[in-house]
């Protein structure tokens, strides 16, 4: 079966250059640090609402945001904070929207990994899993009627979110429409305490690119080179005509579900596998390897990420928060169909 | 000559192609073959490239939408029948009508609802959504009742930057007929008096409209004079005039086609007791279709849906008050 996969060829892009592979390892640097600050604000009582975190994916996810252009679309979901990054998120709109500050992307509507600034390809996600693609798609469309044939789309998909309708219907229309479209499946193992057999049949979820007629490409989550490599070519591939590309990530998921959980659930022996490894370790022994950081530099490079994360909590803090007096309570952006609900 | 619904739904969305290069219409089997029922005859020759099929893909055909729509397009979205929709609720309803709030970023999107039954269409190709799209917040919800508004309306909610579900009747297509179409309409917030009365207000719209004036006709051999207000939208509707109606005649009834449950009717008079309960001789009344699925035989959906001699017999009842 798999051998009808069509699986680019790897190595058609060079390895990452050290300044490549340096600057994704900085945004999964980053992320990680602001996502422990995120950990220990919840902890502390400090944020509404969940919090979830992309422990062990920010190397897929670093990889993404860094082949990603400006002009380019993207959809992230919930453990994606590395490539939101990378795509361009300012730090301290994290903090806001989840402070609920009322100077954040949702003013305190909505929260947390809810957020986005569509205006500039940055996608909001709804909870509801799937069902962000077919807009990534949607925004590939209008992009084609607008005569911008540079641009691509990208969204992040976990094992679970494979099941929806909404995943089929997105991939087989990006299929017919041959849009210049990436859907990186992390396959993280778990879809909340689901495991991956109570989830799909089939041997390996890239097959399914076989039944859409798109290109399908596998990765080690774990690996930031191989990340690089993969995506850098997926992206590619896509920017130059080649349609749809699935990306299949595996890794494990290093973390609960959500901060609430402790995942007593999962299987222990899957740490000590190659998929258990530490996206983050991993990436700092091959720089270390390869001599492109010393253990000085690390230690600079995670200094520096703290105090970016420490000031953009405290300015996020000083914000006003969400305010029912000040709010509209106004749904619609047309003022007149806005004025004939609020006569009630 | 002379010019259908169905065919003022068709100039509508020619005029919104040529008029706006934004437009684009999306749907199953709306390119070359037209429509399911001809709404996009010839659009797909007119426009290449602007007209195109979509796979059976509901969720994905109105997600896709809402992402064109962001990017600054107007996507025109036609569900083959109404009851499909039901597919699509997921981003009707969480991510088309919430974008707006959330995201400042505005959803000019237009999804077209074939609606309501016809003999023998059945559970599945009869439903009217209008109540259920109209509970959620951020949607605009348009049931035009006649010719030229199922025109001036369509490019109205093209217009409009909200996301708009346009509740278009079946039964009205081919039936109803004008001599021409305007160039402009009331603004859909606004409820036509469809006829003066001074006995008895019936709020209607869509298809229903067309049976509270069979009733009014009978009810006038009885000297009962029923007004009717055309709601034209139910989502905003018009309460000003509703309430100066109902000021006059002091008798409420009201009709619509959808399920009784949270629906139309309940918000009207909902509305209108809490604003002018004082203006009332009599307790509001409603008639809705039977709270059952529709049934596919004629002998049983002729009784399902609400009838002119159903709403005359209500009205006559409410007169006696
Ligand atoms: C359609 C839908 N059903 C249920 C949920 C609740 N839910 C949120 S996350 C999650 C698990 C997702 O697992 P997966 O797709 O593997 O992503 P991961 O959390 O592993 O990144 C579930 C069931 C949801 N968000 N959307
Ligand atoms: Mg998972």
């Amino acid at each position: 079966m798999l051998d009808t996969l069509k699986q680019p060829k790897r190595g058609v892009v060079p390895p990452a250059s050290r300044e490549q592979y340096v600057e994704a390892f900085n945004w999964m640097l980053l992320a990680r640090t602001v996502e422990e600050k995120l950990a220990s604000l919840w902890r502390a009582g400090k944020i509404s609402g969940g919090v979830y975190l992309g422990k062990g994916q920010e190397a897929i996810s670093a990889a993404l945001g860094i082949m990603l252009k400006p002009g380019d679309i993207f959809g992230p979901l919930i453990r994606d904070q590395a490539g939101r990054l990378a795509f361009g998120e300012p730090l301290i709109d994290v903090f806001r929207v989840h402070f609920g500050s009322r100077t954040g992307l949702s003013r305190g509507r909505d929260g947390n990994v809810h957020r986005g600034d569509p205006r500039r390809g940055y996608h909001a996600m709804i909870s509801h899993l799937g069902s962000l693609i077919s807009v990534v798609i949607g925004a590939l469309v209008a992009r084609r009627f607008q005569g911008d044939i540079t641009a691509i789309g990208a969204t992040t998909i976990g094992d679970g979110g494979t099941s929806t309708g909404a995943f089929h219907e997105a991939l087989n229309m990006a299929a017919v429409e041959k849009l210049p479209l990436v859907v990186v499946v992390v396959n993280n193992q778990y879809a909340y305490s689901t495991p991956n057999h109570r989830q799909f049949a089939c041997t390996d979820l890239v097959e399914r690119a076989i039944g859409y007629g798109i290109e399908g490409h596998s990765l080690d989550g774990t690996d930031l080179r191989e990340c690089l490599e993969v995506l850098g070519q997926a992206t590619e591939r896509a920017r130059s005509g080649h349609g749809p590309q699935m990306v299949v990530g595996n890794c494990l998921r290093l973390t609960g579900h959500g901060e609430h959980d402790d995942a007593f659930y999962m299987d222990k022996s899957l740490s000590y596998t190659r998929l258990g490894r530490d996206c983050l370790k991993v990436a700092e022994n091959y720089l270390q390897e390869h001599q492109w950081a010393d253990e000085a530099l690390l230690e600079n490079w995670r200094k520096n990420a703290k105090e970016q994360v420490e000031d953009a909590v405290v300015n996020a803090q000083h914000e006003p928060l969400a305010d029912p007096n000040s709010e509209t309570w106004c749904p619609y952006a047309t003022q007149r169909i806005a004025a004939a609900l609020s006569v009630r | 000559m002379t010019i259908t619904y169905l065919e003022a739904i068709r100039e509508a969305q020619e005029k919104a192609l040529r008029d706006d290069e934004r437009v684009y219409i999306y749907g199953q089997d709306v390119g070359a073959f037209g429509g399911a029922f001809k709404a996009t005859k010839n659009l797909a020759k007119e426009f290449p490239g602007r007209v195109l099929d979509a796979p059976i893909s509901e969720d994905a055909m109105v997600g896709s939408a809402i992402g064109a729509a962001i990017e600054g397009m107007r996507p025109i979205i036609e569900m083959q029948f109404a009851d499909f929709s039901a597919v699509a609720i997921n981003q009707i309803v969480n991510q088309a009508a919430t974008l707006y709030w959330r995201t400042q970023v505005a959803c000019p999107i237009t999804i077209r609802l074939p609606s309501g039954g016809n003999p023998g269409s059945g559970p599945f190709h009869s439903q009217c959504l209008e109540s259920l799209y109209s509970h959620f917040p951020g949607l605009v919800v348009m049931t035009p009742a006649t010719v030229e508004d199922a025109y001036t309306m369509l490019l109205e909610a093209v217009e409009i930057d909200d996301p708009v579900i346009f509740c278009e009747h079946k039964y009205l297509y081919n039936r109803l007929k004008s001599d021409l179409l305007p160039e402009t309409g009331l603004p859909c917030d606004t409820a036509r008096v469809a006829r003066f009365g001074r006995d008895v207000t019936i709020v209607t719209y869509s298809a229903m409209v067309h049976e509270a004036l069979a009733a009014a006709d009978q009810l006038r051999k009885e000297d009962i004079e029923a007004e009717i207000i055309d709601l034209r939208c139910v989502k905003p509707f018009d309460l000003r005039t509703v309430l100066s109606s109902v000021a006059r005649t002091a008798r409420l009834l009201c009709v619509g086609e959808s399920w009784p449950w949270g629906g139309v009717n309940s918000e009207v008079i909902t509305s209108v007791v809490t604003h002018g309960f004082l203006l009332l001789d009599a307790p509001p009344q409603r008639i809705n279709s039977k709270d059952t699925p529709i049934p596919f035989h004629p002998n049983l959906w002729g009784v399902h849906k609400p009838s002119s001699q159903v709403i005359a017999a209500a009205a006559r009842r409410l007169c006696e008050w």
